[in-house]
């Protein structure tokens, strides 16, 4: 195939550039796109296909309604502390006092809530929430759509940027960063996938909203799409990730198929239940039971299959219990879980349990950012904005989840910081700032990638490289870890990479070629298992999602701090946790009971 | 035929290499367990990777793997393939209709064009409350059967007044949702937005034929939600908008 370079392939120019079409675009999107400031979504499918339409429980936000007396300070606490305490107490303070108010936005956007009596939004009970700071029992905090409450949002974000006449690129590819020479990004080389043209797309700001990166599991509640392309694309010019061996294992995926089984069933009364019937979550968290923190229903239930009270012929999984909840709630309050129940587990959840596994769901770190969404390098020991990046959502890691992200919080941080991210660049851009350009060599250098893959002659096959990169990580660094089975697969990971390095991509077609698609994602999925990798081995403590079989207190004294994974040098330093939130006193860290 | 083998004849087309499309068959071992399409077409692309397929949730709510499975639409990843088996036989084809782009992958602008066409926004132009709008939960209620839609498009493929006027006649995802800003108590262009849908193409030309109700992936209804348009359109227009309301 012809090579690409600088001058034989187009540039499009626009003054904001947001890869990806999921919450956190869109909703940065529909800020840009008010202010008049000329802006572009890139995605790589149609946005409604993006993986926050699989959302289902709901977003956690104080706005009053299931307790009038609620306080986002509570809200603030929980996360705080379901984080572990290395979640930046700055972040989770915007995250919860400015809640209410994009909520309410969303609302008013169209999005059908589902609705108490008295016509207010409908909250259910979640994991790791509580009132009065854990002092005043369960709360109900998690605003929701019945139980398709992703669904209902990414639809009414991407109805408001209809009407907003935002300019959508739907299945372009972003392949690689284009940076100058000062380190500034310019904006992303990619292709459109339709007809395979490539192009410079060039932007004062790009902001990366390119979700989580979970099928670098071989079992995980992730969409296919979930390849985390926008942090390796970040890792690749040479930009750090912070607290990337923070990977939270959902408690319920339907076992064989992955698919995600709300939290919800268990805030509106289901249970876990092992071989012998036991609700045995009363043993591991006797006050809150089966909503204890996601990272410790999962490891109760890795737990229980271990010591050989697994359900199943080959006891290895858990059932949830729904049945007693009555036909009428469950059509009512989780219709779609019962439908992917039928579909995928082949039972109904009004007469049997499902069958369930934890499964890996979310990433909690990510492309470290500010609450502005800017995304920084550590320069000498000290943060420094990387000029034109920019991330939000699951990409970024600003960070609010910690080492362990609280249900329905994510949701929130989409619209959150979706949405501060695009009214910053507006001021930015409106006051002079953004980046100015690239010259030729650092566009070539951005092709490189693509057109290497596109001259590949020979080498190893896509699907096989992958299946062997996820057992890997499957293998190694799954809900519980150790030093020395982290250390093989560390040492599998770089004969990998090899191979990783020489994918042969047979269809060299232009029209809607997912094998070329397929092979930059796989590449994609390396950067950040690798990441995941070496910050797992670093890390010689257990907290949050991070469980070591080896270490298995918490350390405050060595690693209350983010981890931050270098891609140059591949290796990991330490950074402060912010303890400085601005309204309230920062919460410090105590031990992390439920 | 072996038992225990499938045979898998799919629509084949690349626009750079093939003048036609044509039929291309496929031998592969019948998996031990039931799998779904999805999977199915995952299994054949490890044969023959310039097979292009679209899919992203692989659990039926992003609604990207709409094709025609022997005969019928679906989505892919939710169809077992005993559902759809004759005689260890499936056939695969991109949604009808629509422009070809690729193998299975269609060109679905005029479809996004008609979902665009029914202004599919909520629309209010009072000062919103500092908190939500309110809305009764039997109001919310109204919404059931509607907002669920996933785009798919298997519905608007599968019918044949789509086929013939595909950008006259909205067809019924559009109109699922057009039904679905008319029923929702928040908001207030019910007028304008049964104005624009009273021309004779654009709700009238549905006449009924339901394939839309029969392949819907979701269960959704558009031949109902096209029907109470059509009351709707019938009816005093000042009236509706004070018995539909809404309470702030």
């Amino acid at each position: 195939m012809t090579n690409y370079n600088s001058s034989n392939i187009k540039t499009l120019e626009f003054d904001a550039l947001i890869i990806g079409g999921g919450g956190s675009g869109m909703r940065a999107s529909l800020e840009l796109a008010k202010s008049g400031l000329k802006t572009a979504v890139v995605s790589k499918v149609f946005p409604t296909r993006s993986h926050t339409v699989s959302a289902q429980g709901g977003i956690t936000c104080s706005i009053q309604s299931a307790d009038p007396n609620d306080d986002w300070r509570w809200h603030m606490y929980d996360t705080v502390k379901g984080a572990d305490y290395i979640g930046d107490q700055d972040a989770i303070e915007y995250l919860c006092s400015e809640g209410p108010k994009a909520v309410f936005e969303l609302e008013h956007m169209g999005l059908p809530f589902s609705r108490f009596e008295n016509g207010r939004i409908y909250q259910r009970p979640f994991g790791g929430q509580s009132k009065d700071y854990g002092k005043g029992g369960q709360a109900a905090r998690t605003c929701a759509a019945a139980d398709r409450t992703g669904h209902a949002l990414l639809h009414t974000l991407y109805q408001n940027n209809v009407k907003e006449g935002t300019n959508f690129l739907n299945e372009w590819f972003a392949v690689d960063i284009v940076k100058n020479a000062k380190n500034e990004v310019t904006g992303v080389i990619a292709f459109s996938i339709e007809y395979g043209e490539v192009a410079y797309l060039k932007a004062q700001s790009t902001v990366m909203a390119t979700g989580g990166a979970g099928r670098i599991y071989a079992s995980t509640t992730n969409a296919l799409i979930n390849t985390g392309d926008g942090l390796a694309m970040a890792l690749r010019a040479g930009y750090p990730a912070q607290d990337m061996e923070m990977w939270q294992f959902h408690p319920t995926g339907i076992y064989g198929a992955g698919s995600l089984v709300t939290e919800g069933c268990r805030g509106e009364g289901g249970y876990l239940i092992n071989k012998d019937g036991e609700r045995f979550m009363e043993r591991y968290a006797p006050n809150v039971k089966d909503l204890a923190g996601r990272d410790v229903v999962a490891r109760s239930m890795v737990l229980e299959i271990l010591e050989g009270r697994g359900c199943g012929e080959n006891n290895d999984h858990i059932y949830l219990k729904l049945d007693h909840l009555g036909a009428d709630v469950l059509n009512a309050k989780l219709p779609g879980i019962c439908e992917l129940s039928r579909t995928f587990a082949h039972v109904d959840p009004i007469y049997e349990p499902i069958p369930v596994v934890p499964t890996c769901h979310y990433m909690m770190g990510g492309t470290p950012t500010n609450i502005n969404g800017q995304a920084f390098n550590r320069i000498d020991g000290t943060d420094s904005i990387i000029p034109g990046l920019f991330a939000a959502g699951e990409a970024a890691c600003v960070s609010v989840h910690g080492a362990n992200r609280l249900g329905g919080n994510s949701l929130l941080d989409l619209v959150v910081f979706g949405r501060a991210t695009g009214m910053f660049i507006q001021e930015d851009l409106k006051s002079g700032g953004g980046v100015k350009s690239a010259d030729k060599d650092d566009i070539d250098n951005a092709l490189d990638r693509l057109n290497t893959l596109n001259n590949s002659g020979s080498g190893y096959e896509t699907a096989e490289v992958k299946k062997e990169l996820q057992q890997c990580m499957q293998n190694y660094f799954g809900v519980f870890r150790r030093g020395e089975y982290m250390k093989k697969g560390l040492d599998e990971l770089q004969e990998i990479r090899e191979k990783v390095n020489q994918l042969h991509l047979k269809d060299k077609s232009n029209a809607f070629n997912t094998s070329r698609v397929e092979a930059i994602e796989l590449q994609n999925l390396f950067e950040v298992a690798e990441a995941t990798a070496i910050a797992a081995y670093s890390r010689d403590e257990s907290r949050g999602a991070h469980a070591r079989d080896d270490f298995p207190d918490r350390d405050d004294e060595r690693w209350l701090c983010h981890s931050l994974y270098d891609p140059l040098s591949k290796t990991v330093s330490k950074r402060d946790v912010n303890f400085n939130p601005s309204e309230v006193e920062a919460f410090p860290p105590i031990v992390r009971t439920y | 035929m072996a038992t225990n083998i499938l045979e898998v004849n799919m629509y084949r087309y690349n626009p750079e290499e093939d003048k036609f499309p044509y039929i291309k068959q496929y031998q592969i071992e019948k998996p031990a367990k039931d799998i779904m399409v999805l999977d199915l077409l995952h299994l054949l692309k490890e044969q023959d990777e310039s097979i292009s397929y679209r899919r992203s949730c692989r659990e039926g709510v992003c609604g990207s793997d709409g094709m025609n499975i022997n005969g019928k639409n679906g989505l892919a990843c939710i169809t077992p393939i005993s559902s759809v088996l004759k005689k260890n036989k499936i056939e695969l084809r991109p949604l009808p209709g629509l422009p070809v782009i690729r193998d299975l992958v269609v060109d679905m602008t005029e479809f996004y064009a008609q979902y665009e066409k029914i202004k599919p926004f909520l629309q209010n132009s009072t000062t919103a409350p500092e908190q939500e709008r309110l809305q009764s939960p039997e109001d919310r209620d109204k919404l059931d059967g509607l907002y669920e839609c996933i785009l798919c498009a298997c519905c608007s493929t599968s019918c044949p007044s789509f086929w013939w006027n595909p950008d006259k006649f909205l067809g019924p995802a559009a109109l699922l949702q057009a039904y679905r800003f008319l029923a929702d108590t928040r908001d207030l262009k019910t007028n304008e937005r049964l104005e624009d849908l009273s021309d004779p193409f654009s709700v009238y030309r549905c006449h009924g034929i339901m394939n839309c109700v029969n392949v819907c992936p979701k269960g959704l209804n558009p031949n109902k939600a096209i029907g109470k348009i059509k009351t709707m359109l019938l009816k005093d227009k000042k009236e509706i908008i004070t018995t539909d309301g809404a309470m702030n």
